[in-house]
């Protein structure tokens, strides 16, 4: 008996003792899809700078606002455009508009099974079939077999973009199966050949990759670096980092200015995004 | 009716009438056999599978790898930050949940009269409390422990910091949250450990002219150290693998350091397997890493659920011994 | 739960009776009192529980909402020339809120008003509020769809929050479960109480038991990796994910669950009723089924209703194995539950916006229909207990 008293008081006294600890001097959190990328940053920052010390979570694009207007992180990742109603409780709590940076570009492939014949889609054609409206791959001249439609969990920033970008806001089929993650997504992609999906352009092992139209009378385009980074595909968009004005200074504006450096940049290509256009770094 | 006194001693009856054959009996028994077996044989599936696919992959290195060089790389990542997370959540909780565990059972066996209204009240918020949804527990201990809580000690404590100390998720409110869970596991187990003590016991210690507190403290509660033992370990088996309520609370999907102070976040074994599972960037190369990081985690829960059978085992024996 | 009465029972109220006389010293008085206080803990726990979980869900359910993709906005001096209480309310401030903002960020925020304004689209749904009750329980005619819908779509321009696809993803998981583990558990307990060599038993016991021991999130894990394979390839279906996998890996973890309340009522059942059946001539299989099964039915039906609830309140596993949230009575049709939306989206909603809103309003649903399903099992247990201790 006396003896678990004295081992749980020990155990209490040091976890009290360890409340004090120093936390880290940049504090990074938001989108899962950007937690790769952010930490690789984090790491190639901090072989460079030894006196920095950056501490990245993921969580979720809205963790990441929900925290930067908490002011409980430095930095919030995220791969959609912050919405209205996030700028406002970010003004309610600290009277600022948090400051957008764009950070790298990602293009979204359509994927299908390698057997499947169509090559190439008009947008108007994918809003069709991610909507429900075309069930059969025969209307699109190919084989004659129901389409099964793969889409993502309505929490990820891709699935937001693709409904905003190519379905143009209209909701997606009520038996599109939401996938957790692009991986899980390719994989069913890879296993049934009547299946078609989006995802990252960087990914893709196992399945083919449709170049789009972005209308009827436009060439089909391959999402390819170049064609990505140049703006001619037509499924694209930025990833972003938003911070507090009044913290953008000192060491987190240096680290900010460095991500979108030539050497922050190279350090994208080896995560599956691409580099923001030379015009867009400062 | 009469008061039937309940004898668990197995009665000689059973194996008299089994030379009999009786198709009825032989189908009866069979078919129920079979639901008994056909149980284990999933669970023993389940461990086959998992044990088949991981072993090759669980390594010292994978035990006491971080994940600070990726954690979807099967090469050079490991499990140490989600094992120490995992633990230090388990070992707060514990030291949050004992005391208040077992203090309810002894005021509800030791001071309380067993029929009053305010026990049975209590009685019936344990029942509740152990049947609310894991996820419920989640939405509570952010809305409560973090934006309640969290925020207002900010507010008191640090008024002027830019950042938020308290109001965010931390280990130690993930810790509160699975306390609150684990609570009526412990209450009920201190409580039958409590009622196993003998009544002589106590009325010799009062008869010796002890107080009432001193019995307890000194006679009522060393006796029953086995009995809260068993349920401290019964609540951090059952915490170990949870993972809904620490999903909003503390357990973030990345995050290399080790925790190393209470307003922390942390990484978790539970809450890898499933980032591992739908987030992996490839998921034939990460199949391994999956494996093993299942393996790690049933290892923990499962050392603690025998640890419970055993000591629970040990302590019937003695008190059947002693009455 | 067990339900064994201890042989010191009545010797307690003896134990307790000594309180009468017995006068605490004024420090021993107070940690009395302490323990107490902290007895209570678990009282204040349920209650907080409820208090916090609705908190976050009022607004909702007070119909305080508005989820309008289109606000009305106002030019800049027409806002500055309102009065303070419309202007804040205006806003959407509340008054800590409104009394801490200076005139600059007041500025910013009705020029990100109209900001907003300018980029809204010209859907005849948006004006709609979609928080209210008519939306979230009944069929709505949405633009773009041919007839009224059940449609649960939380992210886009227009927020369809229609919880009835949620609510039927849940029940049919869990009848699915249930449907899957009752019969095993039961069979099972039958098995372990009644009819298994004692030597055995002692083995058969625990071994179901550890199947408890398993999380949840390794169950999940087990069915999205491996069960929903090997499904597919014996039933077929050409969904993989979908409310067959999810049931039949959420009865997995609801069969210890059942079994071990099921094994107690059985073994609770007076040793002398299964001897008087045998001392009549019955065979073990009948004493089992006609005498102690039906003495233990309370219990059973207990136990079914402890696992449902349970069924409907398990996370990981649906989370991992649920998929797309459609009406159907097709079993091998996707199915959506509660708990696997609130999972999932909870950390994308925005905090404190009707998304986030309506989640805890989910939340707080299913706290209370568990609280009452665990109060109706917990009620038939107790009396079933107190009848075979023959005090009723």
């Amino acid at each position: 008996m006396k003896q678990i008293t004295k081992w749980l008081s020990v155990v209490a006294i040091l976890a009290m003792t360890c409340a004090v600890s120093q936390a880290a001097n940049i504090v990074v959190k938001g989108s899962d899809t950007m937690v790769i990328l952010a930490q690789k940053w984090a790491e190639t920052y901090m072989q460079k700078h030894s006196d920095a010390k950056i501490q990245v979570a993921g969580g979720g694009s809205g963790v990441g606002f929900a925290a930067l207007q908490q002011q409980t992180v430095d930095i919030a990742n995220a791969s959609r455009k912050i919405k209205a109603t996030e700028i406002e409780t970010c003004i309610k709590t600290f009277g600022k508009r948090p400051t957008e940076y764009k950070v790298a570009l990602d293009g979204l492939s359509v994927y299908v099974n390698a057997v499947n014949s169509i090559k190439e889609l008009s947008i108007d054609q994918l809003a069709g079939v991610f909507t429900g409206k075309i069930k059969n791959w025969k209307e699109l001249g190919g084989a004659d077999a129901p389409i099964m439609v793969y889409s993502r969990e309505n929490s990820s920033g891709t699935y937001e973009f693709f409904k905003e970008n190519v379905l143009k806001g209209r909701d997606f089929a009520a038996n599109a199966q939401p996938m957790q993650g692009t991986a899980a997504l390719l994989q069913s992609v890879a296993k049934d050949k009547n299946a078609i999906g989006y995802g990252g352009a960087a990914y893709g092992a196992g399945a083919k990759h449709l170049a789009i139209k972005k209308d009827d009378s436009s060439a089909a385009i391959e999402p390819t670096e170049e064609t990505i980074v140049s703006g001619k595909y037509p499924i694209w968009r930025y990833l972003f980092v938003y911070v507090n004005p009044t913290l953008d200074k000192g060491q987190i504006a240096h680290y900010l200015n460095w991500i979108r450096s030539d050497e922050g940049q190279s350090v994208v290509k080896n995560v599956g995004y691409f580099p923001l256009p030379k015009n867009l770094r400062e | 009716m009469q008061t039937i006194p309940n004898t668990h001693t197995p009665e000689p009856v059973a194996h008299f009438h089994r030379s009999r054959f009786d198709a009825w009996s032989f189908l009866f028994t069979g078919v129920t056999g079979a639901c008994t077996y056909l149980i284990i044989a999933i669970l023993l599936l389940i461990l086959g599978n998992i044990v088949l696919n991981g072993y090759s992959h669980f390594s010292w290195r994978f035990l006491t790898g971080g994940a600070d060089r990726g954690m979807y790389d099967p090469e050079t990542a490991g499990v140490l930050p989600m094992i120490v997370g995992t633990a230090s959540r388990i070992i707060l909780m514990t030291i949050f949940v004992i005391p208040v565990g077992v203090i309810t059972a002894l005021y509800m066996t030791e001071y309380a009269h067993s029929t009053s209204l305010g026990i049975r009240i209590i009685r019936g918020a344990v029942a509740n409390l152990a049947g609310v949804p894991s996820i419920v527990f989640g939405l509570f201990g952010w809305g409560f422990f973090l934006n309640f809580i969290g925020t207002h000690m900010d507010q008191l404590l640090h008024p002027e910091a830019a950042k938020a100390v308290w109001g965010k998720p931390a280990l130690i409110w993930a810790s509160l949250t699975l306390a609150v869970m684990t609570l009526p596991v412990v209450i009920v187990a201190t409580e039958e450990a409590l009622k196993s003590i003998p009544h002589g016991l106590r009325e010799a210690s009062l008869a010796l002219g002890a107080t009432k507190l001193q019995t307890v403290l000194r006679i009522v509660l060393p006796q029953a150290m086995p009995g809260i033992l068993t349920g401290g370990i019964l609540a951090i088996s059952r915490a170990a693998g949870e993972v809904a309520p620490i999903l909003f609370t503390g357990a973030v999907s990345f995050y290399p350091d080790l925790p190393k102070a209470l307003t922390d976040p942390f990484m978790d074994l539970g809450y890898h397997v499933f980032i591992l599972s739908t987030q992996s960037p490839n998921i034939e190369q990460t199949r391994p890493l999956l494996y093993a990081t299942v393996m790690a985690l049933l290892l923990l829960t499962f050392l603690l659920n025998v640890m419970a059978i055993l000591v629970r085992a040990q302590m019937r024996r003695k008190l059947r011994a002693l009455q | 739960m067990s339900f064994k009465t201890p042989n010191t029972a009545r010797r307690t109220e003896g134990w307790m009776g000594l309180k009468r006389g017995h006068r605490a010293r004024p420090l021993e008085w107070m940690i009395e009192q302490l323990i107490q206080f902290v007895s209570y803990s678990a009282i204040i726990m349920v209650f907080l529980i409820f208090v916090f979980v609705t908190r976050e869900a009022l607004p909702i359910l007070l119909g305080q909402m508005d989820s309008a993709a289109v606000r009305p906005s106002l030019s800049m001096d027409e806002a500055m020339k309102l009065p303070e209480a419309d202007l804040r309310k205006y806003l959407n401030m509340t008054q800590s809120e409104f009394a801490k903002a200076d005139a600059e960020s007041i500025k910013m925020l009705v020029e990100l008003r109209i900001e907003s304004s300018a980029t809204e689209t010209t859907d005849k749904d948006a004006k709609l509020n979609t928080t209210q009750w008519s939306h979230l329980l009944g069929p709505y005619q949405w633009s773009g769809y041919t007839q009224p819908e059940y449609i649960w779509q939380p992210v886009g321009t227009i927020h369809k929050y229609n919880i009835v696809p949620l609510l039927v993803g849940s029940l049919k998981v869990s009848f699915i479960a249930l449907a899957f583990a009752l019969p095993l558990a039961l069979g099972a307990a039958i098995y372990v109480s009644q009819l298994a060599n004692p030597r055995i038993k002692e083995w058969l016991k625990p071994a179901i038991e550890l199947l408890a021991g398993l999380p949840s999130v390794v169950l999940g894990f087990f069915a999205m990796l491996v069960m929903a394979t090997f499904l597919q390839n014996v039933f077929g279906y050409t969904t993989r994910l979908n409310a067959f996998l999810a049931g039949i890996a959420l009865g997995l973890a609801v069969i210890p669950l059942v079994f071990s309340i099921a094994e107690d009522a059985l073994t609770s059942v007076p040793r002398s009723y299964t001897q008087a059946a045998l001392a009549l001539g019955s065979s073990r299989w009948q004493a089992a089924y006609q005498i102690v099964l039906p003495a233990a039915l309370p219990g059973v039906f207990a136990a079914a209703v402890l696992g449902f609830g349970r069924a409907l309140g398990e996370t990981m596993i649906v989370l991992m194995t649920s998929s797309a949230s459609i009406i159907s009575w097709n079993i091998f049709d996707s199915a959506r539950p509660i708990t696997a939306s609130i999972a999932a989206e909870l950390a994308e909603a925005v905090f404190g916006g009707h998304h986030y809103r309506i989640l805890f309003m989910l939340g707080a649903l299913l706290f209370t229909v568990t609280f009452l399903l665990n109060l109706i099992g917990d009620v038939v247990v107790h009396r079933l207990k107190r009848r075979l201790e023959g005090k009723a």
